[in-house]
This record gives structure tokens, C-alpha cells and sequence, in this order.
């Protein structure tokens, strides 16, 4: 198990390098994934001024990365300040999974949106949850980009 | 829709005692087929006529025969050979065939048969000759509404089937799937009906909300499914005769990957709440729901071993999606995927000794089986994107769903339903009038 984390952590900074070294001749794709989550900006909603609107995952994961919980802070800081506002969080997943098991994997993805704005003090009676699973991709693409883009966790004002 | 009209067999003319003359062999791959002629059923000229007046079709015997003739071609194990150089002509050959003009053209089974009009019902006699041994095999007649036609040309195809390989045929059954349209990010999704063969489809639903993995009652003309009916994905319940639909439990959450118990009076499902998934069974007639399983991981994709003793299901509480087997009250959870790889929808087969499963490694999908203490893993097919394999009553086929990759400009998706042998050979595509997808296979609608 942990030569197993040792040897994902490599290739993780194997691929990292990789994504570098292709920056040189390939164009805009690269530069928008860390590891494998999408950190570009495509696709990207704002709920307000400098609010986005969802975060992303890697894949088969349902942590949240730094920049997630950057963005489910503002978020927090908005709804906090927006105190009416409800929201539905919508998980979803890339096709690059079983049916059943994304549509179980994006509601885990939606509940650790959830409970990151949970512990910024919004309650969970403004909060509810959707999976999608793989149902509505942002983007058709089937290339690791497209994937990544993706798995995401959006937040959409429900009233 | 009339689904559970009667045909009646009225009429044993003798009783298939075996004699082993010739047998087909199922269990391995089959790459020499047998030779076997479809004499077109015989008509006289006066059901000829009332038959063309009240169904539409020039001579309803030949329209049976070449369903016979197609069904025995698909499942790999017959080459029905070209009419063409039959020298015997139906209705003689259906009294007392010349084996010796039907040893000539390599026949080692012939079918023969006569359709005629009686009280306004169709009625169908059929033969099934060894042509080596010069002896009648399987001889049967039924009666029945004659808007049922196809469903005599399948089920004289089970018997003919049954008779030449000591199992089970599948052939008068129906499939039930998901119809799709539409660009990718906005695919609409209808729940839809056809015969085995893709006659008779129908669509349930009109569309207006997502629907998923529909999955038939292994008793009844009952289905359970998913829908995002008011954006609340639920599992359903959907009386295919009847139209009427219900949901299923009363869960504060997202219900999801259904499936029927082997005795049709259960529903075993995922119930996905705070992030975790459990596996929830509901009896239909008390409505009391248990819960299976308790681990914070997630667990889905439930399926019954049919003697009802066992649940095999999907979980990543290894780190991973993997299978495991349990007791049905959720005791004794065991994994039993080893191999390389991430596992998926396990199904249990109808005949008990194996575990159907989607399988990814390295980028590429795998329909595979494995006995169900995980033991003998055997991939039958690979392709790009491919999951949900179904299997036919007799445990011989298994239907799934295939999945093409987009081009640069993420266009050129497509999504068909493809069936494959237990053996790995005969994989082919099932036509559908749309894209289709999460199929699932109905017991024998008579037997």
C-alpha cells in the first residue's frame, strides 16, 4: 500500500513534469491540469463577481484540493452574506466509469462540497444535494481534458 | 399491449424422448455450426388468404420460418442453410421428408411445419427430423391469436433449440433498455421495449426526464428503474402492461441501481445519503426495507444469486471499486476481485455458478466472468468504453452496452446495445431504432 502511494506520488510528478515539458510544443491544453484535476477556467460559472462556481476532482477521488476549497470559501463568504439564497450542489463524474458507481461517486463529491460550506457556517437546511453521476458532462470530449472538466462539483442557486 | 396471452400448446404429437443423434455442443466456443434447413412452413391457399387480410403479410409461413431461420443463425450454433436448393417442396416435406434430398445438401436437422386458419386463430405445427438418422425428433402444435406470429417463430426456435442442446432456449423474450438522443451534455433518455430479436419496440417513456438502468421482475411484466422525476432520482416500479409506475420506498435521498430479487418479491438497491452509499432490500408486499450493508464506503450495484442465499455487489471500501460477495442478511462479506484493475456491476448468473462484471485496466473495458468465489476470471471482450452486461434466462448470452469515442471536436458518440456468447465467439451488435444503452434481458415469456 504505501509503495503504492510512493509509486502514484511519482508518477503523479512524472506526469506533472510531463504536463511541463509539453507546454513547450503543444498549445493550451496543458497548463489547465494539476496532477489530473482541470484548473482552468473553461466551462466556469460565477455565482457573483469572483465567485466560481464549481471545483474539480481527480479521478475516482472526492477530496478537495487547495484551490477547491479556495473557491468553497468565497462561495461560503457569498452565501453567508446572501442569506435567502439555497443552492443544490450537483455531483458529477467522468465517463470513464461504471453507471451505478458514478452516480454514488458524484453524490460523495457534492457531500464533501457540502460539508467544506457546512464548516464556513452554512447550514445544511440551504444545502441540498444531486448527483448526476455521468449523466451530464460539460464537455464531450473523451480525452483526459475533457475528463477532467468533468468531475466537478457545481454549485447552482436553487431559488 | 397483450403480453401474457396464452399460447397453447394443445396438441404433444410425441413427446421428445432423446435417442442423442445429434447434439450441439454449447459449451465452448462453437466454430463449426449446424447445418440445419428451414423448410418454409406450408400454407393452404384459404389461411394464405385470410391470414394476408388480417395481418398484412403475403404468406405468414414464410415470414415464421425466416424468424426461425434468424434466431438459429444469431446464436452461432446453427447455419440455417439457403432455401434455394431445397428440393423438396413444404407440404410434402412436413408429412414424410426424402432424407436422402436433404443429406444432400448437408442438412443434418431439417424444420418443417404448416400453418393453417381455424376459428379465426393461427395455427402452427411443427417438426423437427434428424436427417442422418431419417427420424422425427420434436413434433408440436400451437394455437393462438395471430397478431402473436413472431412469438410462435420464437418459440418454436426454443424448442427446436432445447431439443438440440438439452438447454433452455431464449428466444421469446424481450429486451428492456434505455433509448438515447441528443448531443452528449443534454442526452435525452426514454425507457424503452423490444422483442430479442429488435421487433416491436416501443418506448415507455417520453423522455421528459432522465431514466436509467431499467431491470426486469424475473416473474412478471414488472420493471424497476431510475428517474430523475422532479430531479429527484429515485428508484421506480413500472407495470409494463398496465402503465402505471410508482416509487419505491420512502428514502430522504437518492435511490438508485435497482435490481428484483430471484422470486420477484423484493427490490434490493443503493440508498446514497452524507456521501455514502448502502444496499437497502424492500419486500413489495409489506414494504419493510432492511438495510445490508454498514460501511462507509460506497456500496452498489446489488445482485441476488438465484437461489436468493447470496448478494454479490460493488465496492471501493478496498480504496477501489472491486466485487464481493455476502450472506443476504450482510454477513460474511467477502472480496472475491483480485486481478489487475478496478471491477464493476457484478450480476449473477441464472444458472448460479458465475459472476458477470464490467472491468477496467489500463484505459480499456473488459465484459468478463469469474466464478463466484472469484476464481477463473475470464475476459470475454475489450473495447474502448463498454459496461452492464445482462444475461440471457438459459445463462448462455450476455447483452451489454457499448460506447464509441468522440473525435477532436468531441463529436461522432455513439452508444449500441451488443451481445456476446458465454464462449467469447459470436459478438455481435442488437439493432436499435436510437442509441441505446443499459439493457436488461426478460425471463421466457412462456416456457
Amino acid at each position: 500500500m504505501k509503495l503504492n502511494k510512493i509509486l502514484k506520488n511519482t508518477l503523479l510528478i512524472v506526469f506533472a513534469c510531463f504536463a511541463l515539458s509539453a507546454c513547450a510544443t503543444s498549445k493550451k491544453t496543458s497548463g489547465q491540469m494539476q496532477g489530473d484535476v482541470y484548473t482552468g477556467t473553461d466551462s466556469v460559472e460565477y455565482l457573483a463577481s469572483g465567485v466560481p462556481d464549481r471545483v474539480f476532482f481527480a479521478t475516482n477521488e472526492s477530496v478537495l484540493t487547495t484551490a477547491s476549497r479556495e473557491t468553497l470559501r468565497k462561495q461560503a463568504a457569498y452565501l453567508r452574506k446572501n442569506s435567502k439564497i439555497t443552492i443544490v450542489l450537483e455531483g458529477h463524474a467522468d465517463e470513464r466509469g461504471t453507471r451505478e458507481y458514478n452516480l454514488a461517486l458524484g453524490e460523495r463529491r457534492a457531500n464533501a462540497a457540502k460539508d467544506y460550506l457546512m464548516t464556513y457556517g452554512i447550514s445544511s437546511n440551504r444545502i441540498s444535494v444531486l448527483s448526476y453521476g455521468k449523466e451530464r458532462p460539460v464537455d464531450s470530449g473523451s480525452n483526459p481534458l475533457a475528463w477532467s472538466k468533468n468531475r466537478r462539483s457545481v454549485t447552482v442557486k436553487a431559488n | 399491449m397483450r403480453i401474457l396471452i396464452k399460447i397453447i400448446i394443445f396438441l404433444i404429437l410425441i413427446p421428445s424422448k432423446s435417442f442423442g443423434l445429434i447434439e450441439v455442443d454449447i459449451t465452448r466456443g462453437n466454430l463449426d455450426p449446424l447445418p440445419i434447413a428451414v423448410s418454409p412452413l406450408s400454407i393452404d391457399e384459404n389461411s394464405r388468404q385470410n391470414f394476408e387480410k388480417i395481418l398484412k403479410k403475403g404468406n405468414i409461413g414464410n415470414e415464421i420460418s425466416k424468424i426461425i431461420e434468424i434466431n438459429l443463425k444469431t446464436s452461432g450454433l446453427f447455419n440455417p442453410l439457403n432455401k434455394d436448393a431445397f428440393l423438396q417442396a413444404p407440404d410434402i416435406a412436413n408429412l414424410k421428408p426424402r432424407f436422402e434430398d436433404w443429406n444432400l445438401i448437408k442438412a443434418q436437422a431439417l424444420i418443417t411445419g404448416k400453418v393453417s386458419y381455424l376459428d379465426e386463430k393461427l395455427r402452427v405445427e411443427f417438426r423437427l427430423w434428424d436427417v442422418l438418422a431419417g427420424k422425427e425428433m420434436v413434433a408440436l402444435a400451437f394455437t393462438t391469436v395471430p397478431t402473436n406470429w413472431r412469438r410462435v417463430g420464437h418459440i418454436i426456435t426454443d424448442k427446436v433449440y432445447q431439443r438440440l442442446t438439452g438447454e433452455k432456449g431464449y428466444f421469446d423474450t424481450r429486451i428492456i433498455y434505455v433509448a438515447e438522443e441528443g448531443p452528449k451534455t443534454k442526452r435525452i433518455k426514454k425507457l424503452a421495449i423490444m422483442d430479442q430479436d429488435g421487433a416491436n419496440n416501443k418506448f415507455l417513456t417520453l423522455g421528459n426526464e432522465l431514466v436509467l438502468t431499467p431491470r426486469f421482475n424475473p416473474t412478471s411484466q414488472m420493471v424497476t428503474y431510475l428517474s430523475y422525476f422532479r430531479n429527484l432520482p429515485r428508484v421506480y416500479l413500472l407495470d409494463i402492461e398496465t402503465g402505471t409506475q410508482e416509487v419505491v420506498g420512502d428514502f430522504p435521498g437518492m435511490t438508485f441501481a435497482p435490481r428484483f430479487s430471484p422470486d420477484g418479491k423484493k427490490i434490493i438497491m443503493s440508498f446514497a445519503k452524507d456521501g455514502n452509499s448502502e444496499i437497502y432490500t424492500m419486500d413489495l408486499e409489506n414494504r419493510i426495507v432492511e438495510k445490508i450493508t454498514n460501511h462507509p464506503s460506497i456500496d452498489t450495484s446489488p445482485s441476488f444469486s438465484p437461489d436468493g442465499k447470496f448478494i454479490c455487489f460493488n465496492s471501493d471500501r478496498s480504496g477501489y471499486q472491486q466485487i464481493y460477495v455476502m450472506r443476504s442478511d450482510g454477513s460474511k462479506v467477502k472480496r472475491i476481485s483480485f486481478g489487475k484493475g478496478l471491477y464493476g456491476t457484478p450480476v449473477w448468473s441464472p444458472r448460479g455458478d458465475l459472476i458477470a462484471f464490467t472491468k477496467l485496466h489500463k484505459g480499456k473495458f473488459y465484459i468478463g466472468v469469474m466464478r463466484t468465489d472469484g476464481s477463473g476470471e475470464r475476459l470475454l471482450t475489450e473495447n474502448f468504453y463498454q459496461e452492464a452486461p445482462s444475461w440471457s434466462p438459459n445463462g448462455r448470452v450476455l447483452i451489454f452496452y457499448r460506447e464509441t469515442k468522440t473525435d477532436d471536436k468531441g463529436e461522432g458518440f455513439s452508444a449500441k446495445l451488443w451481445s456476446i456468447d458465454l464462449t467469447g465467439y459470436n459478438e455481435r451488435m442488437v439493432k436499435t431504432p436510437t442509441d441505446a444503452s443499459d439493457p436488461s434481458w426478460s425471463s421466457l415469456l412462456s416456457n
